[in-house]
């Protein structure tokens, strides 16, 4: 078997070929190394962990050997960059944390190391997650594989934040990866990718041991290839930790087992609203192209309407600074990474943090920092927050008369490194269909669905209601059955020769 | 209504950042947009709607009052930038 079959096989057939011992778990890793070292130019990982990763493999292989092997032992994984990995540097992708080494593993990158799981290491980001391009980090762009055949010549951005981790599944450098979404974080990357991601239900996956964000909206999730290989990954990401009080109680069903199910008579919504002005008609083209699919499988649409749409994004825009600014308070040089000496204590906090953050995260505490001050807190905050209910309140009337809702990912494919840069706000408009679902808590998926005339990937994002990622999955499920997306990036491609 | 420099200066020294004359002038029409635009909310009457702070209606679980970590003082100070003698080190703060 050659490396580049090795490569090919998605996490569900890598664990046959292991269990049935046509690969070991040594030539699996050494395949993804092999592949890590040739993308190097994508810049996809800040830190690379390549030597504990083939100690592991070895120690994988003997679990298969002896009867021992977990549910996915051996398996080269990419963890985004902003969960601590005990002994394994974690910078957020700033300057400010470019030398932490957290003494502890975060609870999700630990419940993947316990089903055996090898990282291969971490992967690069928006800085703090705080972008749509991943073009904030300190640790420069990621490149995304794919490229415009209207301009092969010219870089791609993968998304953002979790761009790393979702350029590493596109380019075959890990089988999968975890990502964390806040406000579309998992999904838009995902689409742009041409892979699948998914953002459960809030309070589904521990955050202990993420770098915090804004932390009513935070949550992790996994990226993979194809739908089924991301609910064998979530189930094994989620579930109750004593160490995170968000973290919910509520049972962690078998995913997987939901993705053969029917949808006969299901009802799926369409929301009005969602028919933004602008949007390429390639991507509307395509969103009726997965309702076709979904009739095809018996299911039922339902027109529904979520009127507090537009209010989604500057509602988001006011709470996740706000957060932020006092998450982020907690950098002031003192008990871990940077220290910029000034010339007393205060003096050395903020030399420290103007120089230890990056613009766009500065202009978030700044931003934050604002509307939670005495006078504007009720103006702003407490009026985001009200608006913040009647997102979810907009959800909640629609899914009594739909089951699941279906809507494009992202309103653009992958566009050039450097486009969107001038306006703030003209970034923030790539989260217009996630972000709602960050306010309101519900699962998200994003599944390839096709590609432009450019040959590029489009996402279409599922939608379920509270703890029914069950459902979202199998309806993912089915678009990826009609869709036949097998589309690969040109570099992918030419590794067969 | 625009923010205006002092505005933006006074809350930069709230959040302890640092705000050069440069890093200001990049800073204020991207500021002034942002809050102009999110600022389309007050279109919403929300008199009677509570605020949502958090989708969860579980409520926040108590644990045993016990001692249930600790002794770990080289595993806290290990990413220090300054430590002595089991200690934070930080520049004097008072005279």
């Amino acid at each position: 078997m050659t490396r580049t079959d090795i490569l090919n096989f998605t996490l569900t057939e890598s664990l046959n070929e292991l269990k049935n011992k046509n690969i070991s778990s040594v030539e699996l890793t050494d395949a993804y190394i092999s592949n890590i070292e040739r993308m190097d130019n994508l810049n996809i990982f800040i830190t690379k962990n390549l030597e504990k990763a083939r100690e592991q493999a070895k120690e994988s292989d003997a679990r298969y050997q002896n009867g021992t092997a977990r549910i996915l032992e051996g398996i080269p994984i990419a963890v985004k960059d902003l969960f601590c990995t005990e002994d394994l540097r974690t910078t957020a992708a700033s300057h400010i944390l470019d030398n932490f080494v957290p003494p502890y593993e975060s609870t999700v990158s630990q419940k993947l190391k316990d089903a055996g799981t090898i990282n291969l290491g971490k992967t690069n980001l928006d800085q703090f997650a705080m972008g749509s391009s991943n073009t904030t980090s300190y640790f420069g762009n990621v490149v995304n594989p794919w490229r415009s055949k209207a301009a092969p010549d010219v870089d791609l951005v993968p998304g953002g934040s979790s761009g790393g981790s979702a350029a590493a599944i596109a380019a075959r450098c890990a089988l999968a990866s975890t990502g964390t979404d806040t406000g579309g974080s998992i999904r838009q990357p995902a689409s742009f990718c041409g892979i699948a991601g998914i953002k459960p239900t809030y309070g589904r996956c521990s955050r202990w041991g993420i770098v915090a964000f804004a932390s009513s909206l935070d949550q992790a999730g996994p990226f993979a290839r194809n739908v089924e290989d991301c609910a064998i990954l979530l189930r094994e990401m989620s579930g109750h930790d004593p160490k995170d009080s968000t973290s919910s109680k509520q049972e962690v069903p078998d995913f997987q087992a939901a993705i053969n199910g029917s949808i006969k008579g299901m009802k799926i919504g369409i929301p009005k609203e969602y028919r933004v002005d602008g949007m390429p008609e390639e991507i509307d083209a395509l969103w009726q192209q997965g309702i076709e699919w979904l009739k095809s499988e018996g299911a039922e649409i339902v027109d529904i309407s979520l009127p507090h749409t537009k209010y989604a994004l500057p509602a988001y825009y006011i709470i996740n600074p706000a957060e932020a600014s006092s998450n982020l308070a907690r950098y002031d040089g003192v008990r871990y990474g940077l220290r910029v000496p000034g010339e007393n204590l205060k003096d050395t906090y903020k030399k420290t943090r103007a120089e230890g953050f990056g613009d766009e995260v500065k202009r978030r505490i700044i931003i934050g920092t604002y509307v939670l001050s005495a006078g504007y807190y009720d103006a702003y905050y407490i009026k985001a927050q009200k608006v913040r209910r009647l997102i979810l309140n907009d959800f909640l009337e629609a899914y009594k008369k739909c089951d699941v809702i279906l809507t494009p990912t992202a309103p653009s494919a992958a566009f050039p490194i450097g486009e969107n840069e001038d306006d703030p706000i003209k970034m923030y408009l790539n989260d217009v269909f996630t972000v709602a679902l960050n306010l309101a808590g519900l699962p998200g998926l994003s599944v390839p669905a096709g590609v432009d005339k450019n040959g590029l990937p489009l996402g279409l994002q599922i939608v379920g209601n509270l703890w029914d990622e069950a459902t979202v999955f199998n309806v993912a499920q089915k678009i990826e059955n009609a869709a036949q997306f097998n589309f690969k990036p040109e570099i992918i491609e030419k590794m067969a020769a | 209504m625009g923010l205006t420099k002092e505005t933006v200066l006074k809350v930069a020294e709230l959040a302890h950042i640092e705000m050069p004359d440069d890093k200001l002038e990049q800073l204020l029409p991207d500021m002034n947009n942002i809050i102009t635009w999110v600022e389309q909310l007050s279109e919403l009457d929300t008199d009677n709607v509570e605020p949502l702070a958090n989708i969860s209606d579980e409520t926040a679980p108590l644990r045993e009052d016990v001692v249930n970590d600790g002794d770990i003082q080289d595993k806290v100070l290990k990413n220090a930038p300054s430590k002595r003698e089991g200690f934070f080190e930080v520049l004097k703060i008072v005279e």
